[in-house]
């Protein structure tokens, strides 16, 4: 073999290599894919919030005032500073993709809770340098104040705006402090966690406090069991989630489907 | 050896500087006592023994932190009762008084845990700080002191 072929086949193999290399990696499917398609517990944790119940006697006002109260949320006055776990927006806000000005004002003028979508593929949890947020095999979103550094990564890669970060010390800013959870502190990021501190064993002792408040307007539970509540009205109502487009899967449904108020 | 004298009036100052804390604690009058832990009313036995709670209380509250958090293991069993691995909500039960048990040996060793930073003492509940009506108030007086201190 003579010098110039030498080479030639040389470059042949390693340009084959490189190729197929590129190829393999972009037909594997993502580590986070396959993370999000697996499901050990057997258990998806998803809420359907229909939003004309919502609007009745403003029930998500206590909604609000219900799970701020039992998570140490502090009343921030300071729009720069505050802290939001379930936040009400503009169905305009909420929807941006989904809304064009030829709509009835019964769905314009519907409120919108919006909180943590405890998606299937968290960007949050990838950008996470501590692991102070993780996905749990149930499907919630978790947060660890402990490990929280504040680095902030989690509420740009946030695409629902759904973290808050505490400028400010929280703690003398809480109304009613209650001792059944923890508050935070300064420095730290938080967002709301499903109420994850009511499951024992896999299963909630009581629903999540949005949902107790909601009267009826929310309803929570395992989107795996084809029994169970969430899955019937998610399979027999209209739905829509925020930002689809991003394949980020979010758990948290709005039915716009129902009587008027 | 003619700079014996030098040489031990030396040592002497060294060990006056070296020893300064001492003299000074014992001209303030400071209490060096171990500190009297107040202990709850009505209880007679924790979790696990004096001695060991003593040593390890710190270790036993990361392993439960990690469990509650991590692990979603929230009960354990002790002797037949079922109890939350919660530090507000099961230890200061009992201990229902931080200043006299926590915060004594702290103190005292000069530790600084920043558990309180974020888990609320039965203090603190008892006082309920954030009223509606004083929350505006305590709103505009932490901005300030924000902005001032940047």
């Amino acid at each position: 073999m003579d010098r110039r072929k030498f080479i030639s086949l040389l470059t042949g193999t390693a340009a084959i290599g490189v190729v197929g290399k590129l190829g393999f990696e972009i037909t594997a499917k993502s580590e986070i894919i396959k993370n999000a398609d697996k499901n050990l517990d057997g258990k998806r944790w998803a809420m359907a919030i229909d939003l004309f119940k919502l609007k009745k006697e403003n029930t998500y006002l206590s909604c609000i005032e219900a799970c701020h109260q039992a998570h140490n949320v502090p009343d921030i006055l300071d729009k720069n500073h505050e802290i939001k776990w379930i936040w009400r927006e503009k169905y305009k806000h909420a929807f941006i993709e989904q809304e064009h000005k030829n709509l009835p004002d019964k769905i314009t003028t519907l409120p919108v809770l919006l909180l943590c979508n405890h998606c299937d593929r968290p960007p949050c949890v990838n950008v996470c340098p501590t692991q102070a947020t993780w996905r749990r095999n149930d499907g919630i979103v978790m947060m660890d104040w402990h490990r929280c550094i504040g680095c902030r990564y989690c509420i740009a890669a946030c695409p629902y705006g759904s973290r808050s970060f505490n400028f400010v010390e929280p703690k003398p800013l809480i109304h009613n402090i209650t001792d059944e959870f923890p508050a935070r502190t300064r420095g730290v990021v938080e967002k709301c966690t499903f109420c994850a501190e009511y499951i024992v064993k896999g299963e909630y002792t009581k629903p999540p406090d949005c949902v107790s408040a909601s009267k009826g307007a929310i309803v929570f539970g395992n989107l795996n069991d084809k029994t169970s509540e969430v899955y019937k009205i998610l399979t027999s109502k209209f739905s829509i989630r925020r930002k689809p487009e991003l394949s980020t899967e979010p758990e948290v449904y709005y039915i716009i489907e129902g009587e008027e108020v | 050896m003619n700079d014996r004298w030098k040489i031990i009036i030396g040592i002497i100052i060294f060990i006056i500087i070296f020893t300064i804390p001492l003299w000074l604690n014992i001209a303030n009058k400071v209490d060096t006592d171990v500190p009297e832990l107040v202990l709850p009313l009505g209880y007679t036995e924790c979790i696990a023994s004096t001695e060991y709670m003593r040593a390890y209380h710190m270790d036993i509250l990361d392993e439960w932190r990690d469990k509650v958090v991590r692990q979603d293991v929230r009960m354990f069993n002790f002797k037949g009762e079922i109890l939350e691995m919660s530090l507000s909500k099961t230890c200061m039960k009992c201990h229902d008084n931080k200043q006299n048990f926590c915060d004594r040996c702290h103190n005292y060793f000069g530790v600084h845990p920043y558990c309180w930073d974020c888990h609320t003492a039965p203090e603190e509940i008892k006082k309920k700080f954030a009223t509606k009506e004083n929350l505006k108030l305590l709103n505009d007086n932490t901005n300030n002191s924000d902005k001032e201190g940047r």
